[in-house]
């Protein structure tokens, strides 16, 4: 069940220039689900849409969002304060599958901002499986999330500029380590799930990825947010799927990027 | 106090419908909206096969409004008679069926399997910007659309309005091409063809170049164009466009609308259709209005 409620600003600060930890007040916490995303609205006459923000983490009583200033909206965002209203719609979408990983080697990837959303999912796997690894891959030392995510599971690092753990991307360091997962969850920027999609049908290993688009209505409505998709949709009767609704995480196979 | 309206003999609770495409079959909205509440559910495009639609991206935002070029993705007829018509049959509202194609044959094809279907009143697409062939080119075109609405009405068993363009020189002409053909109600407006462009990228931000411009910033042509079409026809008219709140759709029926669709406004507020419905009998309230029609068309 999707809520539209307005919410409150608990706390926000910036993590890394042009990153932003803001965690939101809402009822919709409760059952929100690793992997899912939120509606964030800016109150700007000169904004329309509401912003897709994914869950960083779950908490009680509480959203974690963490964002990059992209534009209006986010900068919107970045300004507020502890005690700002802020209108939310979700919990959106269907979220990572965790019984994927039940007994086996499971490794997440997270590129750039597609690191945030994997937070939750990291602590939550942690909790019931024994072999999480997790690979946040950032651009440069500007490392956001790092300790929270060594707080739960085993984490490497990958930096595009080589300040930090394997130089290169989050493949890299999947090689660098001689990692073998038996699935991957990830997201990331579109050359980064593209790698991954490959890798995953190369070795035959399941592979679950978090896509975007632009999405105007949240919840299935618009059909702005579709992917193509190798057989027909089980909704739409095409070979495409509304990322909001049927995603935003898919097996990597079932979706063309 | 009286909300009803009515058109064409189908007797509409209140004023308050939703505009195709933003509200999909009324069942993404049934989380936030009773749909009970509202005078009609009006449903997403239907065509007589499954259509892909456009590439992505498809929609943008732009100033006080939005682009789109969904390109009418929709799961063709059978689906939709299946699936969308058994769901909105659940709630006590009326419902409209867009219907769009390509060619007239096609058009037609869709009103006749509709023909015995539970749904309350057609409303024909021949204005959407977004689909290379047919759809707006009926809708640009005076004869073309006096000929489309003629073979739509031998075909259709329920009321037709016809959804005009708002890309043409005189809308008032659409209009009356529409009623001389047998129309029993038009709606308008469609969307404002637009255009954005990523000056950094220097690439269209739209993949199909070109989409529909919706939301506040239409509203004022919107209302103008309902103004001019009330004053050239007799026929009903569904006004629509940028409608956001009981304001707005009190201007629409000032300006001479029986009814009213919210669009993208639901993106923004999943609860705007009841808000509006809410706010029209406050306003009726406060302006001791008795019944909703006596005030069509009254501006001064
Ligand atoms: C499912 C999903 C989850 C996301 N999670 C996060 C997250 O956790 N952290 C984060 O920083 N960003 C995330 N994004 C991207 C984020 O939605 C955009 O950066 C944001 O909408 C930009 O808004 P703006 O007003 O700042 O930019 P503007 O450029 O002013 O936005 C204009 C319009 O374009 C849309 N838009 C711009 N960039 C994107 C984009 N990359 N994806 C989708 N819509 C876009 C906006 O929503 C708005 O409608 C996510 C996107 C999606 C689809
Ligand atoms: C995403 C989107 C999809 C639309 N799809 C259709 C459609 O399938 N058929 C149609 O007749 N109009 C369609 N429209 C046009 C709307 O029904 C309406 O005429 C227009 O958006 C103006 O109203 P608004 O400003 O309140 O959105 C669509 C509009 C939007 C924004
Ligand atoms: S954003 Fe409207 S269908 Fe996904």
């Amino acid at each position: 069940m999707k809520k539209y409620e307005m919410g409150k600003v608990r706390e926000i600060k910036s993590l890394a220039p042009g990153i932003f930890d803001m965690k939101v007040e809402c009822t919709l916490s409760e059952y929100a689900l690793p992997g899912q995303f939120a509606m964030l609205y800016p109150k700007s006459a000169s904004t329309l849409l509401p912003r897709p923000i994914s869950i960083c983490e779950v908490e009680k009583g509480a959203l974690r969002f963490v964002f990059r200033v992209a534009g209006k909206g986010t900068k919107e965002f970045s300004g507020y304060s502890a005690g700002d209203e802020i209108r939310v719609m979700g919990p959106i979408g269907n979220g990572y599958p965790l019984d994927a990983a039940k007994g086996r080697k499971a490794v997440l990837l997270g590129g750039g901002i597609g690191v945030p959303p994997i937070l939750e999912l990291a602590r939550q796997l942690s909790e019931k499986e024994s072999d999480v690894t997790v690979i946040p891959g950032y651009r440069d030392s500007n490392m956001f999330l790092k300790e929270d995510f060594e707080k739960y599971a085993k984490t490497l690092v990958a930096t595009e500029d080589g300040s930090f753990g394997t130089k290169g991307n989050v493949m890299d360091a999947i090689r660098e380590n001689g990692i073998k997962p038996d699935v991957i969850y990830a997201c990331g920027p579109m050359p980064m799930l593209k790698a991954i999609k490959k890798y995953a049908e190369e070795n035959g290993i399941e592979a679950y990825i978090s896509l975007e688009e632009r999405m105007a209505c949240g919840v299935g409505a618009c059909l702005g947010c579709v992917v193509k998709t190798k057989e027909p949709d089980h909704h739409s009767h095409v070979n495409n799927t509304r990322i909001c609704t049927e995603g935003p995480v898919f097996e990597a196979r079932e979706v063309e990027i | 106090m009286n909300t009803k309206v009515t058109i064409a003999g189908v007797e509409f609770k209140n004023p308050v419908t939703t505009a195709s495409g933003t509200f999909g079959s009324g069942m993404e909205y049934s989380e936030f909206v009773d749909l009970s509440k509202l005078g009609a559910v009006t449903t997403k495009g239907v065509a007589s096969t499954p259509w892909p639609g456009n590439p992505t991206p498809r929609v943008c935002e732009v100033y006080g409004g939005m682009l789109n070029a969904i390109g009418l993705q929709n799961p063709g007829i059978d689906v939709f008679c299946e699936r969308d018509i058994p769901f909105l049959k659940n709630y006590d509202t009326k419902i409209i069926v867009n219907v769009c194609g390509k060619t007239v044959e096609e058009y037609v094809a869709v009103v006749e399997k509709l023909a015995d279907q539970p749904v309350d009143m057609l409303e024909i697409n021949v204005s959407c910007p977004n689909v290379k062939e047919g759809a707006i080119a009926f809708g640009q075109d005076a004869k073309a659309l006096e000929n489309i609405t003629k073979e739509i009405k031998k075909a259709a068993k329920q009321p037709v309005v016809m959804k005009l363009s708002p890309n043409v020189t005189r809308i008032a002409d659409m209009a009356k091409a529409a009623e001389a053909a047998g129309a029993d109600a038009i709606s308008l407006i469609n969307t404002i063809t637009g255009m954005k462009i990523d000056i950094e990228r220097r690439k269209f931000v739209l993949a199909n170049k070109t989409g529909g411009m919706s939301g506040p910033a239409i509203k004022p042509v919107a209302v103008r164009m309902v103004y001019e079409a009330a004053h050239a026809v007799n026929i009903p008219i569904i006004g629509m466009g940028g409608i956001a709140t009981y304001e707005d759709a009190i201007e629409f029926i000032l300006a001479g609308a029986t009814m009213v669709a919210v669009g993208a406004y639901n993106f923004v507020n999943p609860n705007a259709t009841v808000e509006v419905v809410d706010g029209i009998e406050d306003y009726m309230k406060r302006h001791g209005i008795e019944d909703i029609n006596s005030i069509r068309g009254a501006v001064e």
